[in-house]
């Protein structure tokens, strides 16, 4: 719940478009999709496509360990101090969109100590087909399915492919390896999404998160427009 | 007084962090402390008397109007195991952040400006009852509950305890907890009187331990 009432201290309550000190917060896309569908492969691309442009930072959601976060540090997509990861109590779904105050304290402080920033990614612990952000943590969300998962998740449907405001079929170079109808994927996507985005990836090929990439510059363009 | 906003700020679904912690139940399982409901029972209702009473009175001082400074001091100088002292910061600012959209009050506010990162969570609590219209009889319940909910609530997760059982234990601890609720109330009103010196100092060092211990593992699904 927000209300309207003035907040004369620090820290915002929760989607406020300010920061306590009047300045535009950075944008917050949150990642979402089932376990092993190329979250973190994806935050890791995204970042390295877009540090340059971006003061970016992420926060992660971990299910029992710090794999994510140690797997973005390994990689060295970011700064250590640019990743942050929150615990969830076994129950990922629950800190991305029922009680998500570990999750703003996260992206607060990221702000705080690392900031300004344009861009914050919040990547949720792997979970099911009903998972989705709170509108109070996130701007925007990405739902994160792959071609091994099995070719019939799009038309299964649920919260995360209907609604998410974009989906991306990830893993498409896996396709004729395990039998996925890739164009079936597409259309049955496109009859449960309406006029929502649809992108099919694979991050094995050069530049695969390009058109990810393209549409979060869309997004921090309206963000900051 | 009233009885629905009780209600709302004890709800397990209110949104203040508390999902994510086991109240030390993750590292008494691992120990092989708590194996089944009575073993979850005893873990519970020592908790209910140690580290419980205190955390109960200083919400109920809280919630009496007792400067949340010094109860803060007073909380940190009751709790020896530093991975509890961020523990109970870290619920605290997550507690804050709740009540003052659900709440909110000018003494939330203020609390906010004076901890941005946070008070302990009884101390929040407290407040938190204050900003409700509640007083601190509700506050210390609220604070008992939660310690032992959240232990049973992990407990179902961590062992795959029924949840018949787990909710049994709660209720099998509920004249435990009436008394201690009395007591954390007449305790807040002395502390009004004579400071936050005549707060219990209760504690479980094996529940500090457990603490310490649990804040290093590297694979675990509770915060703390």
């Amino acid at each position: 719940m927000h209300l309207d009432h003035h907040l004369e201290s620090s820290a915002a309550v929760s989607a406020d478009a300010r920061r306590p000190d009047g300045t535009r917060r950075a944008l917050r896309i949150g990642l979402g999709g089932p376990v092993g569908s190329g979250k973190t492969a994806t935050v890791a691309a995204l970042c390295r496509a877009l540090r340059e442009e971006l003061s970016l930072a992420v926060v992660t959601n971990d299910i029992y360990t710090r794999e994510d976060a140690e797997f973005l540090l390994r990689e060295a997509v970011l700064p250590p101090e640019r990743i942050s990861a929150v615990e969830t109590g076994a129950c990922p779904h629950t800190a991305i969109r029922d009680d998500i105050s570990a999750n703003l304290e996260a992206v607060e402080d990221l702000e705080d100590e690392v900031g300004p920033l344009d861009l914050v990614l919040v990547e949720s612990g792997g979970d099911n087909l009903t998972a989705t952000f709170s509108r109070g943590l996130v701007d925007a969300q990405v739902f994160v399915i792959d071609v091994a998962g099995g070719d019939d998740i799009p038309r299964k449907g649920g919260p995360g492919v209907a609604t998410a405001d974009l989906l991306i079929v990830n893993k498409t170079d896996l396709a004729p390896y395990v039998g996925s109808d890739l164009a079936r994927m597409a259309a049955d996507a496109k009859a449960a999404r309406g006029e929502l985005p649809v992108i099919l990836q694979s991050l094995r090929s050069e530049d695969g998160v390009r058109e990810v990439a393209d549409w979060v510059r869309e997004r921090i363009a309206a963000w900051t427009a | 007084m009233t009885r629905a906003a009780l209600l709302v700020l004890a709800d397990g679904r209110f949104p203040a962090g508390g999902h994510a912690h086991s109240g030390g139940a993750e590292a008494a399982v691992r120990a092989g402390r708590i194996t089944d409901a009575a073993s979850l029972e005893s873990f519970c209702r020592g908790r209910l008397h140690t580290s419980g009473v205190v955390a109960a009175c200083v919400a109920a001082a809280a919630a009496l109007g007792v400067d949340p400074g010094q109860l803060d001091r007073a909380a940190d100088a009751r709790t020896p195991s530093p991975a509890l002292r961020v523990a109970a910061r870290r619920l605290g600012r997550q507690l804050m952040r709740a009540a003052r959209a659900t709440w909110p009050s000018p003494e939330l506010d203020a609390l906010a400006s004076r901890f941005p990162k946070g008070a302990h969570q009884p101390v929040v609590l407290g407040l938190a009852a204050r900003a409700a219209g509640l007083g601190p009889l509700d506050a210390a319940y609220c604070s008992l509950y939660e310690g032992v909910s959240g232990p049973a609530t992990a407990v179902v997760r961590l062992l795959g305890l029924d949840p018949f059982d787990a909710t049994g234990v709660l209720a099998r601890l509920s004249d435990d907890m009436d008394r201690v609720a009395q007591e954390a109330v007449e305790t807040g009103e002395r502390v009004v009187t004579d400071g936050v010196d005549v707060l219990p100092a209760r504690s479980a060092p094996l529940l500090e331990i457990g603490a310490e211990a649990h804040a290093a593992w590297a694979v675990r699904l509770f915060a703390s």
